[in-house]
């Protein structure tokens, strides 16, 4: 389960795209998560063929737990009833499905597995060094030891139905054992310790008579809107609690770049035609190559910054909430490309359905409430990204350039950044470089 | 070593003897200083004959003050010696509280470094004697709460005779707290028995469903009641600590993480004891190790009792803990 947000801890998996078999390339998607904030499309990081889908629809699991198993190309199937588990010697060998994209936002949260790594770990299912997950929320609190706990989530006990003969009726590490023993056939389901995911090969055959339950209708608008609501608290919360913003702002002659525009519409189809938002969303992408600290993460104390630039977009939604997903690489794409990219979040965002990279990719967000009519905005920074532009509506201001008064279009530019890891000098020559850029829209 | 070791039939008190003894012949800065070391020959006649032995420069009676003397130990630390000071009794030790905890802990960071504090104090510890509430405490658990010091607690003949050259070798003051009880112990020691280390904890009895951890005066408890649970068919782990501070970690969390189960026993008070930080320590560490929550026997909360059948009930004693350790194990060994 891949971490789709900076404080997503759980997800649910609405639907499989592909069933064992099928041949997946890097970029596919594989799945439909639900997630608190938005329904995701999973994307594949590894191509291969699907070997064994470990999380069934309907199931909701924790962030780092192993969704499927893909067999990398030109490896040998592993012998198909039930599996043996193998040595883990040969390198390219099965790999958990999802990888979690993007940096692990935060040390809150279960650490990221680095998906290479995970499916060499020891093929035993004993003894897992890692701590298990949290206590299934899904079980009122029971008497049982930490050690029966850890043990009944290896051997895939269910332990409401466990009888405790510890202190005071706690169920204890022997009460597991032997309800595994006298339920010996059933399908275990070995939750992947959270800081080693791995690919469950357990002895039951694969056909084991787990019904898988129904998948769930989606949640209620209303509770999707508080869920959202909840999300949102979080991540703002943490943001204005651990980060130390800072924020500048500028006006922007915005007349050439808005002729540039007038005139390079004309001579394309309406569909084709561009907004100016593009433009701003270009403009940024380039300002950040010569100010590279605004664009990445601070992760784990230290800022990381990021070669590639992809900035995210809020948007809101009809409902209420918004969301910032990932458009990749701005500032290598043409205005045109940003464009089509553009709508179509737009289009997917107002249908509920983004892709797990676009999620969590996002190295800056800009955010633009210029069509509410709103002048200025301050915006908070996306955790754990380190800085967000802010646009305003476009307005006809007096401008005085060369001694002469004259209207033109003016924009106001905002900058929301991380004193951690810039400071006010070098946000400011962003600004400059933004408002530069957006003087030479031919270059863009 | 041949097969026979050599043993000779000795007492804790003769054990620990034999080791002042050793130290003043081997090291001329070694003295020991206190009150009635010598021609009483000590209050529980440690130091009997070690006057007559060394000669009154460096088996000192002192005036009945420990701040003063005390003091002056840490003073001839700094100085270059290397004192051996012998409080009678724990209880009389809060009257040197300040020079213990104020000059010898710290005295060394206060000085920048420049001064080393190479004291050894010891002290009889423990209840049990019927001595009544005020020469009955255990308050070693107090002392290992103090940065700076170093607490032994030597509970067998091989650490009574072995445990005092090490910690005067320790550049840093090291307290030694020996229970009243285990003076008259005596057993089989190897005749050539000498330094023990004075960082880790001991398995005094190695076992498999339960970790029993304990120090200085109920380790004899302590391996009684693990005897009587074989018997019940509860195989215990009986842990020795040996020093409380620094903690051996290690051993202690090793431990708990074979048996899955940890009993501390303690002569101390419950509330804010060594048992409480072992506790935590296992809670931190090896929580998820645990089949069943860390239990204590400790005496209970009162001025010890001077009557014999309320100091007994007060204290841990073997019943107690075999009773708690089955309850822990439950019916399955």
């Amino acid at each position: 389960m891949p971490a789709l947000g900076a404080d997503m801890e759980a997800g649910t998996v609405l639907q499989w795209l592909v069933k064992p078999g099928d041949a997946v390339k890097r970029g596919d998607i594989v799945a439909v998560v639900d997630t608190e904030k938005a329904t995701i499309e999973v994307e594949i990081f590894q191509s291969g063929v699907v070997e064994k889908i470990v999380v069934p629809e309907g199931e909701k699991v924790p962030v780092g737990e192993v969704l499927a198993i893909i067999r990398a190309d030109g490896e040998a199937a592993a012998p198909p009833p039930a599996e043996k588990p193998k040595p883990a010697a040969a390198p390219p060998s099965p790999r958990p499905a999802a990888r979690p994209p993007a940096p692990p936002p935060t040390g809150e949260q279960a650490p990221a597995p680095p998906a290479t790594k995970a499916a060499a770990v020891a093929p035993s299912v004993e003894k897992p060094k890692a701590p298990p997950p949290p206590a299934r929320p899904e079980h009122p609190r029971l008497r049982i030891s930490p050690l029966a706990m850890r043990v009944a989530l290896e051997l895939g006990v269910d332990v409401s139905k466990v009888k405790g003969t510890g202190l005071d009726g706690a169920i204890t590490r022997a009460d597991v054992e032997r309800a595994a023993k006298a339920a010996a056939p059933t399908p275990a389901k070995v939750a992947a310790p959270e800081a080693a995911p791995k690919p469950a090969p357990v002895t039951p055959p694969v056909e084991a008579p787990k019904a898988p339950a129904p998948p769930k209708p989606a949640v209620s608008p209303a509770e999707r809107q508080a869920m959202m609501r909840k999300a949102i608290a979080a991540a703002m919360g943490r943001s204005k609690r651990e980060i130390p913003h800072y924020y500048l702002s500028t006006e922007i002659d915005m007349s050439r770049a808005m002729e540039w525009l007038r005139a390079g519409n004309l001579k394309r189809p309406v569909t084709e035609r561009l907004l100016y938002a593009v433009m701003l969303l270009k403009a940024v992408a380039l300002a950040v190559r010569e100010v590279p600290e605004m664009n990445g993460f601070f992760v784990e104390g230290a800022f990381k910054r990021s070669e590639e630039i992809h900035v995210g977009v809020a948007i809101s939604l009809r409902t209420g909430g918004l969301v910032a997903p990932a458009i990749h690489d701005v500032d290598k794409k043409s205005l045109s490309e940003i464009m089509v990219n553009l709508r179509d979040l737009v289009k997917r965002v107002r249908a509920g359905v983004l892709r797990s990279s676009e999620i969590a990719d996002a190295t800056i967000t800009v955010t633009s409430l210029g069509e509410e009519g709103v002048e200025t905005v301050f915006g908070i920074i996306y955790p754990p990204q380190v800085a967000l532009v802010g646009f305003g509506k476009i307005v006809e201001r007096p401008w005085a350039a060369g001694g002469m008064v004259g209207a033109r279009p003016v924009i106001s530019a905002t900058l929301s950044a991380d004193h951690r890891v810039s400071d006010g000098h070098r946000g400011a020559l962003f600004l400059a470089a933004i408002a530069r850029i957006l003087q030479e829209p031919e270059k863009l | 070593m041949s097969a026979q070791a050599k043993t000779v039939r000795i007492t804790y008190r003769e054990a620990m003897r034999q080791a002042i003894r050793e130290a003043l012949q081997r090291d001329p800065r070694v003295f020991l200083m206190g009150e009635d070391v010598g021609k009483y020959g000590g209050c529980y006649a440690v130091s009997k004959g070690l006057l007559e032995e060394f000669g009154p420069e460096r088996i000192r009676d002192t005036p009945l003050s420990e701040s003063a003397f005390v003091g002056a130990g840490i003073g001839a630390a700094m100085g270059g010696m290397r004192p051996i000071v012998e409080i009678m009794t724990v209880n009389f030790s809060l009257l040197a509280l300040d020079q213990i905890v104020n000059n010898a802990a710290t005295i060394l960071y206060m000085s920048g470094g420049q001064f080393n504090i190479p004291l050894v104090i010891r002290m009889t510890t423990g209840a049990g004697r019927q001595l009544a509430a005020q020469h009955s405490h255990s308050l070693e658990g107090w002392y290992a709460h103090i940065p700076g010091l170093k607490i032994l607690t030597p509970a067998t003949l091989e650490d009574a005779r072995g445990m005092l050259w090490t910690a005067l070798e320790d550049p840093d003051p090291v307290l030694i707290f020996e229970n009243g009880a285990l003076y008259n112990m005596e057993g089989e020691m190897a005749a050539d028995a000498g330094a023990v280390d004075i960082d880790k904890a001991a398995i005094r009895r190695p076992g498999t469903d339960i970790s029993l951890m304990t120090y200085g005066g109920t380790l004899g408890k302590t391996l009684e009641a693990a005897a009587e649970l074989a018997r019940a068919g509860v195989n215990a782990e009986v842990v020795d600590l040996r020093t409380l501070r620094p903690l051996d970690d290690a051993t202690i969390l090793d431990s708990v993480t074979r048996t899955h189960r940890a009993l501390i026993v303690d002569e101390g008070w419950r509330s804010g004891s060594i048992s409480a930080e072992i506790s935590a320590r296992i809670m931190e560490r090896a929580f998820y190790e645990l089949d069943a929550p860390v239990a204590r026997v400790c005496s209970a909360e009162v001025p010890i009792p001077y009557a014999k059948h309320l100091e007994d009930a007060a204290l841990p004693q073997v019943p107690a803990i075999v009773e708690a350790a089955r309850a822990m194990v439950g019916e399955h060994g």
